[in-house]
């Protein structure tokens, strides 16, 4: 997760003029599946042993369970992230930190093109907590959303248990730097965080730190590759270092992201380790524009008007860089601030 | 030991990526370079950006030898990306006098800091650090290595995009 955890106050964008939606529901369970079904304004959400169907009054989207679980459990634990995170091609959401878009087709070419899109807006933290509900009624025990596949079991069949240590997983958000006392701890095997397989050639040694009497709050360091090596968790950045807006929100990556991000700003990749390819498309309409391979110390940015998917056949370590000023969505908006970081 | 291999570039040795445009599209826009590949081409430290956020940098650093002493109103952060780096820190007894406070970025100072020394960190193969706020940093490097910093643009923020980016 690389939120900020303070957005500030500033006024909530609403450049679609959307009222607020409300109507949340939690239904019974299903008295085949065992699942409960869920309301959000006019959108409802439904899952059965293979699939997620999301139900709105222009037409019902059909996803992989798999799929939609794996985004849903980035939607929440990104806290509907910066900009639009696309479950797939149809649905997903759009943040406007504090308030958040439902879209069903509506960045999609045809869908918008035919008149088949619909979209609600809701309130940030009512809709939260249906996906919150959601990702954990429907997560079964064995299967974790969060982990690369070789590594999980399977979302497949009726209701079975729950993972709910999984899907509640405690984000990383460092106020200064990781390791700093008071601040994010390091992770080790004895608080639970066992080195990856795919990384066991990691050097695992920390920084020989001299600190001279009354000074070792301040000369401070730690292995940063190491702490990624130990990640539990894949495609999920989080804040390991922070210079006021600027935060450094290192991941681990393997097989595919579960969602296409869609960008709201410039945001960064420094590719630390391996290699990771990505599809680059047009972020209001999906159409292809670009694949950008990444290999180590490759520096690329993704410009404000894209949304992107990544393909990483080993697990790999990524810094995903933000900045996170509340104030550039609006002015990439109203044409204040170019799509793009750099012009040369 | 596992069948897998973590590939990590170095300043001596790195090979770079690609861009491919399917459609309605520009390289620039990426603004896609390798930070090895700058910090081999660059001098001994040299702060070159080679990501930028309206204020904010990434900086690509070749550490060799001994740095110049610098400063900065901000904490910043380096990570040493391949060769080991030592980085040295003094308690600056008066950082306003030395840094104006309201600036922004890493500065050059003239000289040697004034202040009592904080102590040293040997940094190795994907180890950061923190360069405080108040403090005074330099960096040693017996041989070519490559230093990425968290920071602010700043007086010593060199961009010379064109020269390293793909086009």
């Amino acid at each position: 997760m690389a939120m900020k955890e303070d957005i500030g106050n500033s006024e909530i964008s609403n450049p679609r003029g959307l009222p607020l939606s409300g109507g949340f529901t939690v239904d019974a369970a299903d008295n085949v599946t065992g699942y409960k079904s869920f309301k959000a304004g006019n959108f409802s959400f439904r899952r059965d042993e293979y699939f997620a169907y999301v139900e709105t009054p222009k037409g019902t989207h059909t996803m992989s369970i798999d799929a939609f679980l794996r985004a849903l459990m980035r939607d929440v634990a990104w806290g509907f992230f910066y900009g639009t995170v696309n479950f797939d091609p149809v649905f997903g959401t759009i943040n406007y930190y504090g308030e958040v878009e439902m879209f069903y087709g509506t960045l999609n070419e045809a869908y918008a093109r035919e008149g088949r899109d619909y979209i609600e807006r809701f309130k940030a933290d009512e809709l939260m907590d249906i996906f919150k509900n959601m990702i954990s009624d429907w997560t079964i025990e064995g299967f974790d959303p969060f982990a690369a596949p070789r590594e999980t079991g399977t979302p497949w069949g009726v209701k079975n248990g729950d993972n709910d240590e999984a899907v509640s997983r405690q984000r990383v958000t460092a106020r200064r730097m990781v390791g700093v006392p008071g601040d994010t701890p390091l992770r080790t095997d004895e608080n639970g965080f066992p080195v990856n397989v795919m990384f066991d050639d990691v050097e695992q040694d920390q920084p020989e730190v001299n600190a001279e009497p009354g000074f070792e709050h301040e000369v401070q360091a730690y292995n940063l590759f190491g702490y990624l090596s130990r990640s539990d968790v894949t495609w999920n950045p989080s804040v390991c270092s922070v210079v006021k807006d600027s935060l450094f929100c290192p991941t681990t990556e393997e097989y595919i992201p579960p969602v296409e991000h869609g960008n709201d700003r410039c945001e960064w990749f420094i590719q630390l380790s391996d290699q990771i390819t990505w599809n680059i498309k047009d972020g209001e309409r999906g159409r292809p524009k670009a694949v950008v391979h990444m290999k180590a110390g490759d520096v690329a940015c993704m410009p404000a008007d894209i949304r992107h998917q990544g393909f990483s056949p080993k697990r790999s370590m990524l810094l995903v860089w933000e900045n996170g000023s509340p104030k550039i969505p609006d002015l990439i908006r109203d044409g204040k601030a170019p799509n793009y970081a750099v012009e040369f | 030991m596992s069948q897998y291999t973590t590939d990590f570039a170095t300043i001596d040795e790195y090979d770079s990526g690609s861009i491919t445009i399917i459609s309605d599209d520009d390289k620039k826009h990426y603004v896609f370079s390798n930070m090895y590949e700058v910090a081999a081409k660059s001098a001994p430290y040299e702060r070159v950006a080679v990501a930028k956020n309206f204020e904010y940098v990434i900086e690509s650093t070749r550490a060799e030898g001994t740095s110049a002493w610098y400063s900065a109103a901000h904490d910043e952060f380096a990570v040493a990306m391949d060769h080991p780096v030592t980085v040295e820190l003094v308690k600056l007894e008066d950082p306003d006098s030395v840094v104006d406070p309201e600036s922004e970025g890493a500065h050059k100072l003239d000289g040697d800091p004034k202040g009592a020394k904080m102590g040293t960190i040997k940094l190795r193969l994907g180890h950061m650090a923190l360069l405080p706020v108040g403090a005074a940093y330099r960096f040693k490097s017996d041989s070519p290595a490559t230093l990425m910093i968290q920071t602010i643009e700043g007086p010593e923020t060199l961009q010379k995009w064109a020269e390293f980016c793909q086009q």
